[in-house]
């Protein structure tokens, strides 16, 4: 009753007022401390400071760094009550930017959401805010944030190049390997030979000196040398450019002439072709006539060409070219001369020595190996030059002094011999050739006028002294070197001049000439009438016998025809009659290869022309079965004598 | 007497004579060959008593200034078989007696 009466006091306040004026009665709790008055009465001072009462005096904590508990200055006096979270958040905070973002967002979701997709789907998202419906509504009027929901975010992905890996390693610088010994004996010698050397340089140096004068004179000349040697250098890189050059060029024809039979030449019995080859042929050269053509003996692919003029009105300068096989654009020498040329000769064993007869009469003879080109001799009026065209040089044997020496024939009569003596040409007349044989005693007058002209002149291979002149009266003379002025023996040849006399290679007896009266014939020289005669047809400009059968030659007429004939076969017909040249060009002479089996053929426009001849024009004789075939030029021999012998046999019978 | 008179002359003559700085092999291009050998010949004449010093300073030398690594060998009398970088080899003598070999290889 009494705690009622205590909680009746605390809330009835108005009655409450009535029973204070009646007065306190203090109420004691049942476990309350039974103090006496005394110690009621007895102060208890209380201070209250800010300081926890809880909270430790001293805190001593362990300092790593000093190795040593520290005690803590300052203590912490906060004693915390009561903590109870609050679920304010200041408006400006991250948290209530969002919350609004939020509460912003859903009210134009919910608008766009009823656009785009119909009541289901904002339905849908209305259940989830339903609560927050309300809230929303109020705060429709905030401004609209972009709407996370229909935020689409565009994204693309650039082209990331591929990766590629890239290794490299250089080449370690080079190395070698080296080896020695240092000796106190090396060092020495090493010492010792650098001594020696200085002083073999400083010896050196002071010859030198005094040859400083000489060479002073010399100066000059080495300078040029030196700028020619350039030139030379690069011109025979040029030459050698221009071989290969022309070599590509002329592939073909180079393949043809080396490796090219006509394999038709089975189907033709005993005929054969010429296939054409190279074209040679010289700017300068074009209005001259080919009136020589002659091989060189050491290099097979060599060949000189004279070029002049037949035409007795149309006289103008000549020139001497040489062609190689190798390069058939440009000649490899090249010597213009005054005069036409009519004949050269080759010498048989130095093969730079040409001999060269003109249009003028005179002689020259040309050293190739020489730089400039001025021929080297030449005879002249006093030197005892011919009146008249020299028509033939031949070389001859060097004599008993070891000088080199030649014959030339002559329109005016004379052959005559050069020799060729230090600087000079010295000239003897081995013959005259007169008409109607030996005339010592007629007068001088007489004799000219009944001098006969040499045209073409042959010597025996091997007799020496014997030698065959043709005439421009169609005769041919056998003479002898050792005898002026009588022939041993007068042929009644051609009717008109004959243009080409020579010797069989390998029969001895055996020669032939041809003429411009159409016709070819060959001699026997001991008979007086020609063993075979050929007509064909058209003046005959130059004949010859092949280098590798007795029995076959070849002829050139002016119509531009080559006719090869083989005496094996056909004892009447060429085995080989071939236009080879363009219409209206006359062929003059024709040389046969010593070693290849091609011809040479030029012709009055200043053309060479090469051709090869076929199997059939080079056939060989056929083994005949159990025998042996002898070969060597007793078959050539015995081939022409076999010939012969039919021949005779009917005249003997 | 006159003899060992001579031969002493002799002796002190070759040295005098033979001391010039003469190349027994080398590769290297013309300029580095000059300056090699005058950086031998400096160093020989420093450190006459100290070959390896003299070897030091002439190896320091010379990778500062042509790059690393060379290797130097200072001697009377020995031999060797070496391996080199080409055009990086000076092989001399100098001072009578003294042969210096010097290399690169890394």
């Amino acid at each position: 009753y009494k705690s009622r009466q205590d909680e009746d006091d605390g809330t009835e306040m108005a009655d409450g007022t009535d029973e204070w004026t009646q007065g306190k009665t203090l109420i004691k709790p049942p476990d309350q401390l039974d103090l006496s008055e005394a110690e009621l009465k007895e102060e208890f001072t209380r201070i209250l400071t800010a300081n926890n009462p809880h909270a430790p005096h001293n805190i001593v904590r362990y300092s790593f760094k000093e190795r040593s508990y520290k005690p803590i200055s300052n203590v912490d006096q906060l004693a915390v009550h009561l903590v109870l979270d609050g679920n304010l958040l200041h408006q400006d905070s991250d948290e209530a930017c969002r919350q609004r973002a939020r509460q912003g967002l859903e009210k134009v979701l919910r608008v766009v959401l009823w656009q785009v997709f119909g009541e289901g789907v904002a339905e849908e998202f209305g259940a989830e805010e339903r609560p927050d419906s309300a809230e929303s509504k109020s705060t429709r009027r905030e401004q609209k944030l972009t709407n996370q929901f229909n935020f689409s975010e565009r994204a693309s992905q650039t082209l990331n190049n591929p990766l590629r890996q890239r290794e490299c390693q250089t080449e370690p610088p080079p190395r070698a390997n080296f080896s020695a010994t240092a000796n106190q004996w090396e060092i020495y010698d090493a010492y010792v030979e650098e001594l020696q050397k200085q002083e073999r340089n400083k010896e050196k140096h002071k010859a030198q000196s005094m040859k400083k004068e000489e060479e002073k004179s010399r100066k000059k000349t080495a300078v040029v040398e030196t700028q020619s040697d350039d030139i030379t250098n690069v011109g025979r890189a040029a030459k050698i450019m221009e071989r290969m050059v022309n070599q590509n060029a002329f592939d073909d024809i180079a393949q043809d002439f080396k490796y090219f039979e006509d394999a038709s030449d089975e189907f033709r019995e005993q005929e054969g072709t010429l296939l054409p080859l190279w074209r040679f042929q010289y700017d300068k050269a074009k209005r001259l006539t080919v009136t020589a053509l002659c091989w060189n003996p050491k290099y097979k692919d060599l060949f000189a060409v004279g070029l002049g003029s037949y035409d007795f009105s149309k006289q103008g300068h000549g020139m001497l070219i040489f062609y190689s096989l190798k390069n058939s654009t440009f000649p490899e020498y090249i010597y213009p001369t005054l005069s036409g040329i009519l004949c050269l000769d080759i010498h048989s064993s130095l093969s730079y020595l040409v001999a060269v007869g003109f249009y003028d009469g005179s002689v020259a003879v040309y050293n190739l190996k020489e730089e400039d080109d001025e021929a080297t001799y030449r005879s002249t009026a006093k030197s005892g030059k011919h009146t008249d065209p020299v028509w033939q040089v031949k070389w001859q044997k060097d004599d008993m002094d070891n000088n080199h020496c030649f014959f030339s024939v002559s329109s005016d009569g004379r052959v005559a011999s050069w020799t060729l003596v230090k600087n000079e040409l010295l000239f003897t007349d081995i013959t005259k050739l007169s008409v109607g044989g030996a005339t010592v005693e007629r007068s001088e007058e007489a004799r000219h006028l009944t001098m006969a002209c040499g045209t073409s002149f042959d010597f025996h291979k091997k007799i020496d002294y014997l030698f065959l002149v043709g005439t421009e009266e169609g005769k041919i003379h056998k003479c002898s070197k050792a005898y002026s002025s009588q022939f041993l023996e007068t042929y009644d040849a051609h009717n008109m001049a004959v243009e080409a006399v020579r010797w069989n290679p390998f029969h001895p007896k055996v020669f032939i000439s041809c003429s411009s009266d159409w016709t070819v014939k060959i001699w026997d020289h001991t008979v007086r009438s020609p063993m075979f005669t050929f007509d064909l047809n058209c003046a005959v400009g130059d004949v010859v016998w092949s280098p590798y059968s007795s029995a076959v030659f070849a002829a050139v007429t002016i119509d531009g025809k080559v006719h090869v004939f083989d005496l094996t076969v056909n004892k009447y017909e060429p085995i080989c009659h071939q236009l080879v040249a363009a219409k209206k060009t006359k062929l003059t002479h024709i040389e046969f290869n010593p070693v290849h089996p091609i011809i040479i053929v030029g012709d009055d426009h200043g053309f060479v022309t090469s051709l090869k001849l076929s199997p059939n024009l080079r056939k060989k004789p056929k083994e005949k079965k159990g025998q042996e075939l002898p070969k060597g030029p007793e078959v050539e021999v015995a081939k022409m004598e076999k010939l012969l012998n039919l021949l005779r046999e009917p005249d003997n019978s | 007497m006159a003899e060992t008179a001579e031969s002493k002359k002799e002796e002190a003559d070759y040295k005098r004579v033979h001391s010039f700085p003469l190349i027994r092999h080398t590769d290297m291009p013309e300029e580095m060959r000059v300056e090699t050998m005058e950086l031998c010949v400096t160093a020989c004449e420093k450190f006459a008593t100290n070959n390896e010093s003299a070897a030091k300073m002439i190896k320091e030398s010379m990778d500062k200034k042509f790059g690393s690594s060379w290797h130097v060998v200072i001697g009377e009398g020995f031999g060797f078989e070496i391996t080199h970088e080409v055009k990086n080899l000076l092989y001399m003598f100098f001072g009578g007696s003294l042969a210096v070999c010097v290399w690169k290889c890394s």
